[in-house]
């Protein structure tokens, strides 16, 4: 194997050397900065604490969205296998991860007069929800090799109104709980098997090993240690003998098969690991909601992670992990903005709140009454409302999305003093 | 020679053979089924087939929407269902007489009135019967539609000539979300009355009862398509399916590729608005008015449009009847068995029929296959 040429950082004289994880040492150096703040981000320590966003993020009101968003990024590094990767555009990620959802909390939940459960441990639950969300996506994958393009997209979106239907009978009541009230769920404590003191404990506050942690913190640290396993897996697939199958397949399906790559069992293999990240996701979804609504699974989160995808660079996985922050964070710092904002007295700021919100009869287009009729939309409806604009306009303006931009920019500094 | 034709016939594909046998069997099952009902009570066998008429032709004028924008200008409009909502609540401003809540009673009476304005509606003061004045709103409403598809077409479409098929979807999906804030905020918690001369009121043909409205929707459904036919033979239908054919071979002979695509934008919003007119409307619903579930018809009326193929206008036609007719005596002859099939099951009938289909023909029914290139 050669070695790589000082000063050339892109030059690469072997596939192994570009196939690498982390090709350069900038990379290699960043990454485990990065990984490492992740790690210190919720506790309050000398240095890392000063970090601007990170204080920010690091405060404990800040650790619930924290936790949403590593679930949603598993969910979207699975699409990303998918849709970004193979190239099977699929509309019904969020059923897959309902049915995640379904099976965890019928395996982990308790039994009772109206729900169904075997109040199994953990490490039977989380993989359990994977197998069965990838034996769904197996068993739909017949119907779903056949169609192409957007016949595919409509089809996987039928699968997310049966989903919601059946989530609603009687039986799937049994499963999902009553309407509105969801179920009692086991969270996401370890344990061997049906013991009263969990192995490890996730859910309560107290000390693991000589630290003492609140239940916010813990729960981030497991999902986060989750999230880099599954990033990895997701990472490396694309560079093996599969990955590179599927890019093929995407790129041209019936080229790829001419040239020797069985079309059928590759796609059967893409929808079987996006589904298994589906499921995982759904699962942990739940362990944090505490409880599952079918209609948590429906249309809106489907385009949730169509979203994510395409703000954040299709068929990248950075790309998908800054998308779902993107995607996860934009709406809580806009609700942060406006509290902020509501707060604020005197000066320009002052101004700006006076231009912006209203309760109700005065000018403003952000109402912060609790009611809020008539035209003026509250924060939450301007969240949904921004989140469809941004696709609009990411699609319109760079549809490479933000890892295009950072591409873009890197390029620019790259060939600097001749920067074309 | 007879070889050939013995060895052709007797090699059965068994991935080609195995969906059209299913799809034999689950015909004449169904066909059997039918005469059983037929026999058995034939007027409430006649009841149900008008009623699955009057669904099909809502579900075939939405599709008639998505095939005319999908044909135009090769984009799945997901925001139909918006439209829908968007077209069938500028009527409701125009025509209602709502009462307005205020001091926790209802108390004032205040008139219909031009959508964002303060205005009263001036069709009002024009005297003669209600129904013209019905109309006469319901062809404003119409207009009020067209422009909303002119000004999304010209705002989010038009920049995406040339970009992936899949892009432009994803943007109309985007365009549906907002709408929705939007229509939800107008509607807010009442609903609001479309003011339908013949309300849910019918008629009895020889013990069957069948609603006018039934009746309106077949008659809406009927004009839509003899219109669409006569259109397609005109001059300006034939640059719109010149358009369709290839966009660069249409523009490089002189057709003005941006105004078929704001004609097919305007047209598709129209469809929807009529569609969603219909939606509020007994096969759909009872309330004879718009609420927050209006936009969902277009979501049903998708699989009707995957059935009957994304470009064919007589696969919308179909496609719309087969999914309502299965729908409809899915509603009427399965209802025994709600416990398992859960409450409300005929909504998602569409959907599995659209996916048995899809088994058979990937294209759908009169769906034209991609032609592939290596």
């Amino acid at each position: 194997m050669t070695r790589a040429v000082l000063g050339r950082p892109r030059l690469y004289t072997a596939y192994r050397q570009e196939a690498q994880l982390l090709p350069t040492w900038t990379q290699k150096v960043v990454c485990t900065l990065f990984v490492a703040v992740l790690f210190l981000l919720p506790f309050d320590l000398p240095v890392i604490s000063h970090i601007p966003l990170v204080r920010f993020l690091g405060d404990s009101d800040w650790m619930r969205p924290m936790a949403l968003l590593m679930v949603l990024a598993i969910a979207a590094l699975g699409l990303n296998l998918l849709a970004g990767v193979a190239g099977q555009v699929s509309l019904g990620h969020a059923f897959f991860m309902g049915v995640g959802a379904c099976t965890a909390v019928y395996l982990g939940g308790t039994s009772g007069e109206a729900t169904w459960g075997h109040g199994l441990p953990i490490w039977i639950w989380l993989p359990g929800a994977g197998v069965a969300a990838a034996l769904v996506g197996v068993a739909v994958s017949p119907v779903a090799v056949r169609l192409r393009g957007l016949y595919l997209a409509i089809v996987t979106l039928g699968l997310v109104f049966l989903g919601i239907h059946f989530g609603n009978t009687s039986w799937g009541r049994k499963i999902a709980g009553p309407p509105a009230l969801g179920r009692e769920f086991p969270g996401l404590d370890v344990r061997l098997w049906k013991e009263e003191t969990p192995l490890i404990n996730v859910e309560d506050d107290g000390p693991w090993l000589w630290f003492d942690v609140t239940d916010l913190q813990k729960r981030y640290l497991f999902l986060l240690v989750l999230t880099i396993a599954f990033t990895l897996v997701a990472k490396n697939l694309t560079r093996t003998r599969t990955g590179r199958a599927l890019q093929a397949i995407r790129d041209r399906d019936i080229a790829a098969e001419v040239m020797g790559v069985p079309e059928f069992r590759y796609k059967v293999i893409a929808f079987a690991v996006s589904s298994f990240f589906a499921g995982v996701a759904g699962a942990l979804f739940s362990a944090l909601s505490q409880r599952i609504l079918a209609t948590d699974f429906g249309l809106f989160l489907s385009v949730e992670f169509i979203a994510i995808l395409l703000i954040g660079g299709a068929g990248t996985t950075s790309g998908t992990l800054i998308g779902t922050f993107f995607v996860v964070m934009v709406p809580q710092f806009v609700e942060e903005f406006t509290k902020w904002l509501d707060r604020a007295e005197g000066g320009l700021t002052e101004l700006l709140a006076r231009v912006l919100l209203t309760e109700g009869d005065d000018f403003g287009i952000i109402n912060t009454a609790i009611q809020t009729p008539g035209w003026t939309l509250s924060v939450f409806d301007w969240n949904i409302v921004l989140f469809g604009a941004l696709i609009v306009v990411f699609l319109i303006v760079e549809p490479l999305g933000i890892f295009g931009i950072w591409v873009r920019v890197r390029n620019y500094w790259k060939r600097w003093p001749f920067s074309y | 020679m007879v070889g050939t034709v013995g060895g052709r016939l007797s090699t059965i594909d068994l991935r080609r053979g195995a969906p059209v046998g299913f799809l034999i069997g689950a015909l004449a099952a169904s066909l059997i089924f039918g005469m059983v009902q037929l026999a058995n009570d034939p007027v409430l066998f006649f009841q149900t087939l008008m009623k699955s008429l009057g669904l099909g032709s809502v579900y075939a004028l939405i599709a008639l929407g998505f095939v005319l924008i999908f044909k135009a200008t090769q984009t799945v409009n997901f925001a139909q269902g918006a439209l829908a909502a968007t077209g069938a609540l500028f009527l409701a401003f125009l025509v209602q007489k709502r009462s307005v809540f205020s001091e926790g009673q209802s108390v004032v009476e205040r008139d219909g009135h031009i959508p964002f304005t303060n205005i009263s509606n001036p069709l009002d003061s024009l005297g003669g019967p209600q129904w013209v004045h019905w109309s006469l709103s319901v062809i404003v409403a119409l207009a009020f539609a067209a422009v909303v598809g002119l000004v999304v077409e010209r705002l989010a479409i038009r920049p995406m000539i040339g970009e992936p098929l899949f892009s432009v979807a994803v943007i109309t999906l985007g365009l549906e979300i907002m709408f929705r804030v939007f229509n939800n905020d107008a509607v807010e918690i009442e609903l609001r009355p479309i003011g339908v001369p013949w309300e849910i009121s019918g008629f009895k043909v020889g013990g069957a009862l069948i609603n006018w409205s039934f009746v309106a929707a077949m008659v809406a459904a009927a004009v839509a398509f003899i219109s669409v036919y006569f259109f397609y033979r005109s001059r300006l239908g034939i640059a719109m399916r010149a358009v369709a054919f290839d966009q660069e071979a249409a523009m490089a002979q002189g057709i003005n590729v941006g105004r078929v695509f704001a004609i097919a934008w305007a047209a598709g919003a129209v469809l929807a608005a009529v569609g969603g007119i219909f939606a509020t409307q007994p096969p759909v619903e009872q309330t004879i008015s718009v609420d927050q579930g209006t936009a969902n018809i277009a979501f049903r009326a998708l699989p009707a449009v995957i059935l009957g193929g994304l470009d064919s206008v007589t696969g919308a036609l179909l496609g719309g009847l087969i999914v309502g007719v299965a729908e409809i005596y899915a509603g009427q002859y399965a209802a025994g068995h709600t416990s398992w099939l859960g409450a409300g099951y005929p909504l998602i009938v569409p959907y599995v029929v659209m996916i048995i289909g899809l088994l058979v023909r990937p294209y759908g029914l009169f769906g034209t296959p991609e032609i592939e290139r290596v």
